[in-house]
């Protein structure tokens, strides 16, 4: 499941972007010191190919419903963490452009997911110790589906994760993982199934391709690897942890301070300067019971960590915000639409 | 999606990318630029913001019209991918039921509010994701990500995927047509098929691979692809990037909507 843009808050957003560009960088370089440029044209058509791949949907047995390939774990057995998260980063990347897949921020929620996951802690932990030396056909049916299962329970958990500490939803932190957990589960055994099947076959046509990929990756890295694996994890921890504090604590100090500067900093501008319509309806609402700016804006700082319950907003302000909504959006539309008038009258 | 369908989106999404209007002249760093503080402006207001959200349509809707993108498109892929969202936030409203009155003798539960926030947002954001790459190359934009300070290797993988997206999708295609007419209802659709089907990919894909490397070091590849374009920022890429940087502030820190429809009241008496 992608993360979307309209669930993110700025904060959570803005860390998975640090940490996936940190990722990227960290990922290009380590690549740049072993590589031969043989892999470059490899490296972009395989994405290519995991890219045209992911379009092909197969039935599952048992369910009716179709599925489609995740990837992630063929190409870091294939090509190696490094790489295999470069070309993850970048089918997401085109994907997020082209098909909108959740969004331009929450690219880098979805790299960190479906990439981190699979390629730095599934691949290393988990696929490489279980597989061996890769000739084993059951080994290597265990290890996908291990592998696959972890990595996507992992990218499920860091989206339930993402989304609560964003707190766009509602969904309590216990249902949202019920649902999203047990689904993972299952697509995790296909992405097993299917990985192991892929392997086999490219063993069985061409083996050397498997041999020369194990080979390239050198095992000795894996130990710093490891190190780097856990310095991840615990900046996922903290940063989950740092975070938690930081959404709860800023918005509100943020919303109730812009209140207070808009509250103050409107009244008097309109006041100057003006024609005498506005410095009417000023002296007017002045006299409103219920000012329209500090009842929606006063209480989130009263009821942290209670259910939001708003008093009632004053309907005359709510009224005429309405009304000015609809205005905006006419206007804004209005602007496009005269502007496409224009130009199609322009052309001859 | 069907395979035909993503695949003729994709095309006429990358054709309109290279058409020549005032938006597409725009250096590919300032809309790239823009387009992200649109979305952190955009997720940055509140969960039971929606009316102040609205004015932010302006930037979507002109940089559509001035780039001539045809907005039925724009809105069809919107409504095409917002499955996750829809029904992620549509546990707001069950979850989240204080009553609220937004207008005389109409009230509604604040989860139908955050939830229509969600789908505002959405709109929004998706929206935006779409133009910047309708009216920015893909080649561009991988250029202007580069000047911003990304790995050339990460780039080269872009630029080099790009290349070959639409000839491993159509070979794709031509495979999955050979399934799909000798399966006989569903027969060809299974995992069995599937496996084989991506395990020939892959080989035909390592083999294009190196044919594809020897042509290149036969032209004189050294590990980098070069343009010949000086792409240098203008007064008019500032421009753009000041006047949409500030129309976001502006409509962050001023409810405009409240605002108009109380100076309305006050005129109208």
């Amino acid at each position: 499941m992608h993360m979307a843009d309209a669930l993110l808050s700025p904060a959570v957003g803005g860390t998975f972007w640090a940490g996936t560009i940190g990722a990227i960088g960290y990922a290009s370089k380590k690549l740049k010191e072993h590589l031969d440029d043989r892999k470059i044209p490899l490296m972009g058509v395989l994405g290519a190919f995991i890219f045209a791949s992911q379009m092909i949907n197969f039935t599952i047995p048992g369910t009716g419903s179709s599925g489609h390939l995740g990837g992630g774990m063929i190409l870091a057995i294939l090509l190696g963490p490094h790489a295999a998260f470069l070309v993850m980063a970048s089918v997401l990347t085109v994907q997020a452009l082209f098909f909108a897949d959740g969004g331009l921020l929450a690219l880098g929620c979805n790299i960190w997911n479906l990439g981190i996951y699979p390629c730095f802690v599934a691949w290393p932990l988990i696929y490489k110790p279980l597989a061996g030396d890769g000739r084993n056909p059951r080994r290597i049916l265990a290890a996908s589906m291990a592998s696959g299962i972890a990595g996507l329970q992992m990218g499920a958990f860091s989206v339930v994760l993402q989304t609560l500490l964003s707190g766009k939803t509602a969904l309590p932190f216990g249902t949202f993982l019920l649902m999203m957990q047990p689904i993972h589960l299952a697509i995790g055994v296909i992405e097993g199934f299917v990985t192991a099947g892929v392997i086999h076959y490219v063993r069985a046509a061409r083996p050397e391709i498997l041999d020369s990929s194990a080979s390239s990756v050198p095992l000795a890295a894996g130990i710093s690897l490891r190190n780097v694996l856990i310095g991840f994890l615990a900046l996922a921890i903290v940063t989950g942890g740092a975070l938690s504090w930081f959404a709860s604590a800023r918005p509100d100090g943020l919303e109730w301070s812009i209140a207070k500067v808009t509250g103050k900093g409107e009244l008097p501008e309109q006041q100057h300067g003006v024609p005498a319509a506005l410095k009417g309806l000023q002296e007017r609402t002045a006299f409103l019971p219920d000012y329209g700016f500090k009842s929606p804006s006063g209480e989130p700082k009263a009821k942290k960590g209670e259910a939001p319950a708003w008093p009632a907003v004053d309907a005359a302000t709510s009224v005429s915000g309405l009304i000015g909504g609809v205005l905006v959006l006419v206007v804004a539309f209005g602007i496009g639409w005269a502007i496409r008038a224009f130009r199609r009258r322009s052309i001859p | 999606m069907s395979f035909e369908a993503a695949y003729s989106g994709l095309g006429r999404l990358d054709r309109l990318s290279y058409r020549d209007t005032v938006v597409h002249r725009l250096d590919p760093r300032a809309k790239v630029v823009a387009t992200m503080l649109f979305a952190v402006a955009v997720v940055s207001f509140p969960r039971y913001e929606v009316l102040s959200l609205l004015p932010l349509f302006l930037f979507p809707v002109l940089i559509a019209a001035l780039g001539d993108i045809p907005a039925g498109f724009i809105a069809k892929k919107v409504v095409a991918v917002s499955p996750f969202a829809v029904f992620i936030g549509m546990f707001n409203p069950l979850f989240d039921s204080a009553a609220v009155a937004i207008a005389p003798g109409v009230s509604v539960s604040a989860g139908w509010i955050s939830f229509a926030s969600i789908l505002v947002k959405f709109a929004l954001t998706i929206s935006a994701a779409l133009l910047l790459i309708a009216t920015t190359s893909f080649p561009g934009i991988c250029r202007g990500l580069r000047r911003l300070g990304l790995p050339a290797l990460f780039v080269s993988q872009l630029l080099f995927l790009y290349r070959y997206l639409f000839v491993l999708i159509e070979e794709a295609m031509r495979v999955v047509r050979a399934r799909d007419m000798r399966s006989f209802g569903n027969r060809g659709a299974g995992m069995r098929v599937f496996v084989r089907i991506v395990g020939t990919l892959f080989l035909r894909t390592v083999e294009r691979a190196e044919r594809i490397y020897g042509a290149m070091l036969a032209r004189g590849f050294r590990g980098e692809i070069p343009s010949m374009r000086r792409e240098t920022l203008r007064p008019s890429d500032a421009v753009f990037m000041l006047a949409a940087g500030g129309f976001f502030v502006l409509c962050r820190l001023v409810p405009v909507p409240q605002t108009i429809g109380r100076l309305l009241g006050g005129l109208a008496g």
